[in-house]
Parts: structure tokens; C-alpha cells; sequence
């Protein structure tokens, strides 16, 4: 790890002047369970760290029935897991925080940072760059093993997978990110924050470099709503999905009046699939329209090479989480 | 009893051979509390780190360290592979060491480290490993050791007399050790003679005359301590480069200690692999199952030197055989020896084979096993006690289907399967090869039988008593025939005066107290979820054979270690390379996945003890059990899905494929 400035300031204003102007002058530190990794592998080498964990209004989860929930960004993967409001209101984001990583993580690890994490392409973390980009201009990812990499949204130069398992249920539920800046805040749809960089030098946020997270907000679901979330995975515990599906069912008695489907794991950004909306709305929930909506899901997908499976992963992720929503699933 | 023989005492008068003892140093491992080489920080002591080199095969032209050797806080910088080093400063794998420095701290070495300049001509690599070589092809090419085909009896007409055969390709890819604690050191010299080294080792014995050797110094000045190790699985019985390197840096730094530890992705790059085994198999028999042929081409790469042939059929006596086996060279980490060498790899080919020719033929493989049981000499009478075993355990018989008829409907699929293993290696002086336990309690049995023949000697005046007439009992030596004659064991040490009873025990020795070569039946029960891929095991049964079992609870333990490595192998591990850039991907545990608790199933485990086992003395059992769970949960997956997966490990990626492979030709899925 290279030499770098430490500073904890008191108030968001200090904290958002002290980052950089440029990615690599600064970067934010809250519970470090990727960034310190990173800087570890020599990944990323910021000059100066800017710790946030001593500002006490990105703390705090709160609910009220017009706004929502408002998740300050420093609230651990633990904490919103077992947070009675969120179980109550959005059990999918409860279940998906409780399912990601490790007890010892979901302790330290904050939502946001778990919105702003990097991505996990074997290339990035072996330090041949976000987009692994051979010196001859080709992509390391294409003429590579791409297991793992992207099956939608995969047209280049960025291969790799959005690696949150978190974001897809937040943009199920509709979810809005607050940011704080130098200008001061701005609140976008969480599902715009997450962008395709198209060079080495861009990130896969709409966060500029001396911009914060503040807090994460989930507007309440309609009565009568079923979401759930499901994961592939081969492992029983701390290991990456392979595909990752968030369904949120707004109900019409048996009839789906609308759905929300977003997946994770399969493309650069979380995946919001209108595609498997349509094909659900104005269904019934069977095995054969849970199976069209995962079929409509991945209907524009393609394989690198290596990663034909996961196309069927996304598929029965899609379908999996649709027939849990529909029997109550999370909600 | 005579004077000078060694005997293990009948089971009657067992007192402590055979209990359940816990581990002396559990508690110390379960709390954190135990002290490994990486943990250790030594008073003034140095971290050192070095240049590795970013090619798969290169040549190093040209190094200049003259930057790193200013800056402050750097105080020794050694070359390891210079221009003039090996075949002209040529490498063969990413990741080979190339400078080493010590300094103040980890993040001043690691600026030392980018601070020197190496020059590189690279040169074409070969990375990949998988692909069938074509024999002519590699009968011409360096990159290839093509072995001499090997015949048994007459496999042409055995394949014509055989009503039944079986085509099918098996195969396991590189794995890596993977141990928890990194390969690596702290070198110290207390003075500019002595070098004192702790260091991560399955070879404390041996390790001493190692670098003694490679830095030129009396072996006798050289002190190793090691307190425990975090796994070495067969990876720790040599000297690395960065050892070496750590005891000069150390010298040049004017003695004081220096910490030379592997990060993750070095270790999992560079400090051994096991290598890839592959290949295409022909079986033959007749209808009743009587197994007649054997063909195989098989083919494996594990670094630059080509892996050996492989000893295929394994442990299975088939009467006509034909074989051929290339060794691929690739530029990667070198293989080492991983927990019982080769065996996995060649009882994955083995099994795979059999289990599908078994399918074939309509039969339970437990049943066309023991029609062949005689094929298994010499131990086709344990295989045969084992099978039995394993059948209660499992309730293989009432559970058995055919494959593909999964007794659930849909998915999961859950099937069961079997699986033997065999092991045979001779003792020796390090903790590897499954000889620790052979090696050290034979050695520590004699060794405490001549002190207490000692001590009765001593002690015998004193109860006015030959020593012949004494035994050791409860706590007391006494006249055998007149137990009211004794001395507390305290009373009797106190005999011995000032001087102390030294004994060594030596290896191998006197009387027959060790043996080699076990069998071992285990089978699995997995279910397979059709849609993703995805291999659960719900529950595996190992039965095994070592001999006289010294301590049940550790050697079960070890056999439970076994599989849960057995798992891992199984479903998750390879070593995954790439091409363009020569060097490895998955170098941290994320990608390089292990299994967790959640994902062995539940482990059941029978030793088998007493008659027939008990006389052969102390066996080892370190590797055996490690032999077969890649075996037994392909072929439980095979069993469930109705179609083999050829290659491991087991992940969704291969499932889908096999099972999409199956449907586009017609079969079940």
C-alpha cells in the first residue's frame, strides 16, 4: 500500500472539500472492505483518504408513510438487514443485505459503499484496468476468459459485471440515492447513478470526484405489492452470484398491474429488464409467464465465449424470483 | 517377551492407543492463540518483498537496483535471478522472483520494489492446458514428453471378446494448494555464523540442511523453529527462492530479522499446483459385468516440467490395458506434490470410466465392483469389508436408482455413488506423504519402550527384583507377581537420580510396528439443480482402513479434512490462466473458491479397526482419504443427472453444458 493523507473531518461541507477534483487525487473511506483491498493490490493509490464516518447525519434509518425510508450511506449491510422498519416495509432489501458476503462484511460494509463498489473482473483486480484492455487496443475480455463477465449491456468497451447485489432490489423498490457536492445535494434515481464508463479514465457512477453519498432513499410500496429476490450462486455463503434477480409485483388481485425486474451480475449496471416487466403485466402468475418473463429478460442477451451459462442463470434468476414474489416471497 | 523387541500391545491391554483424545494444540488453534510464521514480529525486524516478474516466459537482459538501494528506509536489496542465472536469466512462470529487498516497513519495500528497473526480452508462452495434444504433433515439439505406450496382455482381442464398451473423456484441471497460511519466513543471524529460521514448513527435519546448502554454510549452524504451520498439503517440504532470499537479505542488513511472507495471488500464482490430468478412455466387458479392457490416451501440464504418466487404471488389476500418456510443458507456477500425488486426478479418470461402463452394462456400480473385487488385489478383502460398511452408512442399496431415474421428480436431483481409493507411499522424515503418523509414533513407541526397560533397570534393586519380573501398571511400576511390591512412578523416576533417561527412537527400526498401503470405500449423495447447474452434497460416507489407529479422533479428523478438501476440488477449484497475458486470474480467494461450511453436506466417517486391521501396525492417513470424493461426487452427479460431466470441478457452466449436450442428442436430461 502507497503512502497516502488520512482526514476525518466533522461536517459534510469540510469532507466534500477535502476530495479531489480529479478521480485518483481522493478517494472515501467508509467501512473500506473494498476500497482498502484495492489499495492493498495497488489497484487504486489515492493521495489522500477521506474517512466520512464521523458524520453523524449519514447515519440513521428512518420511515415516515409519505416519504419512505431514508437509509443514511454509513448504515452497515448488518444493520439494515435486521432494521424492524425495513423488514416491515421492504423485506427484499432486508434479505438481500442479509444474504450478501459475510457476517464479518455485512458488519463494516456500508450501502454506500456497497453502491460505489468496484467492480470484481479478474483483469481490474489484477491491475490491467477497468476495461483490461491489452497494449495493442484489444480487450483482454474478449479474447480472455470471460466466465464471469457481462451477458447484457455488453457491446464494450466495459465487460465486466455490476458487482452490488443490493442496487437491484433498491431499484426494484424505485429507490433514489442523495449525493452532497461542493454545490450542495442532488437526489437522482438510484437506477441512473449506475453508468457504462466508455474509457479507462471514467467510473461506473454518476458521482464526480469530490462528491458524497449521503443517503439512500426507498419510497413505501403500494399495499398489496410482492417482491423478492433471488441469487445463483454455487456457494451457500460468501461467494459472488452468478445472477441476481429483484422482482417487485404490483398487485391487482391475481393480476400483475405492474412489475419491476431488475438483475445484477449480468451487465455493467444493474439491469432494469422492461422487457420482463411487459411480459408479465396484466398476467397471472404461473410457472409458464414466470418462465416467459425470465425468457424475455435475457432475450437480447449474448454470450463473450465463456459465458453462455449465464444467460440461463439470468433466465432462471428472473423466473425463480418471480415465482417467490407471487407466493409472498419477501413481502 | 524377548530383551530387544517392539510389539504394539494387544488390544486387551490398550490404555491410551485407540481413545478419544482431543488434540493437544486444539484449543490453542480453535482461539486464535496459536503463533504461525505470519504472525510473528521479531524485535527490529524487517519486511521484505520483491520484483516478480509479469511475463509467463521471458528473459531478464538487464537490473538496476541503484534507485531502491538510496532510498531511505531500505537496508538490503538482493538479486535471486539475474541476466546470468539459470538459462541466461530465462523464466518460466509469472510471478518468479526476481529482486528481493528488506526494509523499515512493508509499504517502503514495496516502493523499493517499484523503484527497480528490470529489463525483459519476452518470449512465446503457453499458458492453457486443457487441449487434447495430437500425438504426432507432440512427438515433434519440445512443448511435449511424450511417454512410451505401455501394454498389459492382449488389449485388441479383449475389446473384441467384450460385449459391452464405453467411450468417454475425464479430467481434472490445475488446482492449487491453497494453504491458509502463505508460504514464507523470518530470517535472523544472531551472529555472522549462526542463521536462526522461522519458517512455514512440513519439513522442520529438513529444511535446515536446505539452505545450509543453497548459501553455502555448515547445516549444524542453522536453527529452525517452527510452532505450527497453516497447511502445506505437500507444498512445504522444499526451499523457495523467497526463503533463501530472506537469509541473505537478512545477512546484508547486518543480521537483524527479516519477514519474507507470500501474499494471496503470489502463493496461489507461484508456491505450487497440482497438475491437470486428462483423458480419453475405452472400457470393455461382458454382459455379466466381468471388466476385460482398459485404452487410454491421457494428457496433463503443470508448469515447465511436464507432469509423469500417469498410473491409470487406478488400484484396478485390468487384465488388458493399453496406454498412452503426453505431458504437456506450460509456462506456469511449477506443480508440487499435492496431498497423495496424482492420485485424485487418476482415480477421477478410473472411477469416471468404470461408473459409466457400470451404467452402461445396466448394473449398480456397488455390484459391478464387487464382481470384479478380485481385480482389486491385494486388498480386495478390505475394498470388500468397506463396501459393506459403506453400504449401512449410506443405505446404498435401498437408495440406489439408475441413473438419470432421480427418485424426485423435477429438480433437485439427488443420487448417490461410490468410489475407492488407494494409497502407498514409504515413510520418511518430513510431514508429508501420509508418514507423520507412521514415522513418528513407530519411533516414539521405541523410543518409550527402551526408557522403561531402562528405568525398570534402574529401579528393580530397589523392590529387590530382577527386572524381568517388573511391569509398568496404573501409575506404578511393581512385581508382576506381587503387586504389593511397587513404586509410585514418581518414587521409581526418583531412582534415576541426577541423571535422566535420554532415549531416541529411531525410524524405521526394530519389529514390525508400520505398514503402507490402505483402501478406502467412500460414497456421496448430491443433488443437482437442473436449471442452474448447481452441485449440492447432502451427505458423504468415508470408510477407511489405516491400520493400527493410534488416536480415532484425530485420524477421523484428518479423514474429514479430506473431504471437505475433496469438495473443493470437486465444485470449485482451478487455477484459471489467461492467454494474452500469461498470468493467473483468479488469484484471490473469491475467484479461487474453497467450499464453507454449508457446503460439504454432512460428513460420516468409519475407520476400520480391530481384527485384520490392528496387526498391520500404524498406517498413515494423511492422503488417502483425499483420493476419492472428486470420484464419488462426478459419479453421484453422473447418477442424478443421467449424463456424465467429463471434467472438473463441477461448476454450473460444465453441468449445463453436459446436460444440454445429453438433450441435443436425444438422451434424458
Amino acid at each position: 500500500m502507497r503512502a497516502f493523507e488520512y482526514a476525518s473531518p466533522k461536517q459534510k461541507q469540510q469532507a466534500v472539500g477535502l476530495l479531489g477534483q480529479q478521480w485518483g487525487d481522493a478517494e472515501v473511506l467508509a467501512g473500506g472492505s473494498d476500497l482498502l483491498a484495492l489499495m492493498k493490490d495497488d489497484i487504486v493509490h489515492p493521495k489522500r483518504l477521506v474517512n466520512v464516518k464521523e458524520l453523524p447525519e449519514l447515519r440513521g434509518i428512518t420511515f415516515n408513510a409519505s416519504r419512505g425510508l431514508r437509509i443514511g450511506s454509513l448504515m452497515t449491510l448488518s444493520e439494515i438487514s435486521e432494521d424492524a422498519q425495513v423488514k416491515e416495509h421492504h423485506p427484499m432489501l432486508a434479505h438481500a443485505a442479509g444474504e450478501a458476503a459475510s457476517p464479518q462484511i455485512r458488519n463494516v460494509a456500508t450501502i454506500g459503499g456497497n453502491m460505489c463498489q468496484r467492480p470484481r473482473c479478474w483483469w481490474f483486480r489484477n491491475g490491467f484496468g477497468l476495461l483490461a484492455t491489452a497494449p495493442d487496443g484489444k480487450s483482454l475480455v474478449l479474447q480472455g476468459d470471460n466466465r464471469y463477465h457481462a451477458i447484457l449491456g455488453n457491446d464494450g468497451p466495459a465487460y465486466f459485471v455490476s458487482p452490488s447485489s443490493l442496487a437491484p432490489a433498491l431499484i426494484a423498490y424505485n429507490a433514489r440515492i442523495r449525493l452532497f457536492g461542493p454545490k450542495g445535494p442532488r437526489e437522482i434515481p438510484l437506477e441512473k447513478f449506475f453508468v457504462i464508463p466508455k474509457s479507462e479514465n471514467e467510473r461506473e457512477h454518476d458521482l464526480r470526484p469530490n462528491e458524497i453519498v449521503t443517503d439512500v432513499i426507498v419510497p413505501a410500496p403500494p399495499s398489496g405489492v410482492k417482491a423478492s429476490h433471488y441469487e445463483v450462486r454455487q456457494k451457500a455463503a460468501f461467494d459472488w452470484p452468478y445472477a441476481t434477480a429483484s422482482v417487485v409485483l404490483d398487485m391487482n388481485g391475481d393480476t400483475v398491474r405492474s412489475a419491476r425486474v431488475v438483475m445484477s451480475h449480468v451487465a455493467p449496471i444493474p439491469w432494469v429488464s422492461n422487457e420482463a416487466a411487459q411480459a408479465l403485466a396484466g398476467k397471472t402468475i404461473s410457472e409458464q409467464t414466470a418462465d416467459a418473463a425470465g425468457a424475455a429478460a435475457v432475450a437480447n442477451a449474448k454470450s463473450l465465449g465463456r459465458n453462455k451459462y449465464k444467460i440461463k442463470l439470468a433466465h432462471v434468476a428472473v423466473k425463480r424470483a418471480v415465482l417467490q414474489a407471487a407466493k409472498g416471497g419477501q413481502a | 517377551m524377548a530383551e530387544n523387541t517392539y510389539q504394539w500391545p494387544d488390544a486387551s491391554k490398550r490404555k491410551l492407543i485407540g481413545k478419544r483424545m482431543n488434540r493437544v494444540d486444539g484449543p490453542v488453534k480453535a482461539s486464535g492463540r496459536a503463533k504461525y510464521t505470519y504472525d510473528l514480529v521479531r524485535p527490529n525486524m524487517l519486511y521484505g518483498d520483491s520484483v516478480k516478474c509479469p511475463y509467463a516466459h521471458a528473459r531478464v537482459k538487464s537490473i538496476d537496483t541503484s534507485a531502491a538501494e538510496k532510498m531511505p528506509g531500505v537496508k538490503a536489496v538482493h538479486v535471486i535471478h539475474g541476466p546470468d542465472d539459470g538459462a541466461k536469466g530465462e523464466v518460466f512462470w509469472a510471478g518468479t522472483d526476481i529482486v528481493a529487498v528488506a526494509a523499515v516497513d512493508e509499504p517502503t519495500a514495496r516502493d523499493a520494489v517499484r523503484a527497480i528497473k528490470v529489463e525483459y526480452e519476452q518470449l512465446p508462452h503457453l499458458v492453457l492446458n486443457d487441449k487434447e495434444p495430437n500425438l504426432a504433433e507432440a512427438e515433434k515439439s519440445e512443448l511435449y514428453k511424450v511417454a512410451s505406450k505401455e501394454t498389459v496382455g492382449d488389449p485388441n482381442s479383449a475389446f473384441q471378446q467384450s460385449e459391452v464398451t464405453h467411450e468417454g473423456y475425464y479430467g481434472s484441471p490445475v488446482i492449487t494448494h491453497c494453504c491458509l497460511e502463505t508460504h514464507g519466513s523470518v530470517a535472523e543471524w544472531p551472529d555472522k555464523d549462526h542463521l536462526f529460521l522461522h519458517i512455514s514448513t512440513q519439513n522442520v527435519p529438513g529444511i535446515g540442511e536446505q539452505v545450509a546448502k543453497a548459501i553455502d554454510m555448515p547445516a549444524s549452524n542453522v536453527h529452525v523453529h517452527q510452532d505450527h504451520v497453516g497447511g502445506g498439503f505437500g507444498s512445504k517440504l522444499g526451499l523457495d527462492p523467497w526463503g533463501v532470499a530472506a537469509a541473505q537479505l537478512s545477512k546484508k542488513a547486518g543480521g537483524v530479522p527479516v519477514k519474507m511472507m507470500l501474499n494471496r495471488a503470489t502463493e496461489l500464482e507461484t508456491a505450487g499446483c497440482r497438475p491437470s490430468a486428462y483423458a480419453r478412455v475405452k472400457v470393455g466387458a461382458k454382459k455379466d459385468g466381468t471388466l476385460l479392457a482398459w485404452e487410454s490416451y491421457a494428457w496433463g501440464s503443470g508448469g515447465p516440467g511436464a507432469p509423469g504418466s500417469l498410473a491409470i487404471p487406478y488400484v484396478w488389476k485390468v487384465p488388458n490395458q493399453q496406454k498412452q500418456y503426453v505431458g504437456v510443458v506450460n509456462h506456469i507456477g511449477p506443480s508440487r506434490a499435492w496431498r497423495a500425488p496424482n492420485h485424485p486426478q487418476m482415480c477421477v479418470i478410473t472411477m469416471g470410466a468404470l461408473d459409466d461402463l457400470a451404467a452402461k452394462l445396466g448394473m449398480d456400480t456397488f455390484d459391478f465392483v464387487k464382481k470384479n473385487i478380485d481385480l482389486l488385489d491385494p486388498r480386495s478383502k478390505i475394498y470388500s469389508e468397506e463396501l459393506d460398511v459403506a453400504n449401512d452408512l449410506m443405505q446404498w442399496k435401498a437408495r440406489w436408482h439408475p441413473r438419470g431415474d432421480s427418485d424426485t421428480l423435477g429438480i433437485p436431483m439427488e443420487a448417490i455413488s461410490l468410489q475407492i481409493g488407494d494409497n502407498q507411499y514409504p515413510p520418511d522424515s518430513a510431514s508429508g506423504g501420509s508418514s507423520t503418523i507412521g514415522g513418528v509414533s513407530s519411533a516414539t513407541f521405541r523410543a518409550a519402550t527402551d526408557a522403561k526397560r531402562q528405568l525398570i533397570a534402574k529401579v528393580a534393586p530397589a523392590l529387590n527384583a530382577q527386572p524381568a519380573d517388573l511391569e509398568v501398571a496404573d501409575g506404578r511400576v511393581r512385581v508382576a507377581s506381587d503387586a504389593s511390591r511397587s513404586l509410585s512412578w514418581k518414587e521409581a523416576c526418583s531412582k534415576l537420580g541426577a541423571q535422566t533417561l535420554t532415549v531416541r527412537g529411531t525410524n524405521p527400526g526394530e519389529g514390525d510396528l508400520t505398514n503402507s498401503g490402505v483402501g478406502g470405500v467412500q460414497m456421496a449423495d448430491v443433488s443437482v439443480d437442473t436449471e442452474t447447474g448447481i452441485v449440492k452434497i447432502n451427505k458423504m460416507v468415508a470408510v477407511q482402513d489405516c491400520g493400527l489407529v493410534i488416536s480415532p479422533k484425530q485420524a477421523e479428523s484428518q479423514v474429514l479434512g479430506a473431504m471437505i478438501m475433496g469438495v473443493s476440488y470437486a465444485l470449485y477449484e482451478e487455477k484459471v490462466m489467461d492467454q494474452t497475458t500469461g498470468t493467473m486470474l483468479n488469484t484471490n480467494m473469491d475467484n479461487y473458491r474453497l467450499a464453507g461450511i454449508g457446503d460439504v453436506g454432512e460428513l460420516v466417517v468409519r475407520l476400520m479397526t480391530g481384527p485384520g486391521y490392528d496387526e498391520r501396525g500404524v498406517i498413515g492417513i494423511g492422503e488417502p482419504p483425499t483420493v476419492s470424493p472428486g470420484a464419488a461426487i462426478s459419479n453421484a452427479v453422473a447418477n442424478a443427472i443421467g449424463v456424465r460431466v467429463p471434467f472438473l470441478p463441477l461448476t454450473p457452466d460444465r453441468v449445463l453444458e453436459a446436460l444440454e449436450k445429453a438433450q441435443g442428442e436425444g438422451g434424458r436430461a
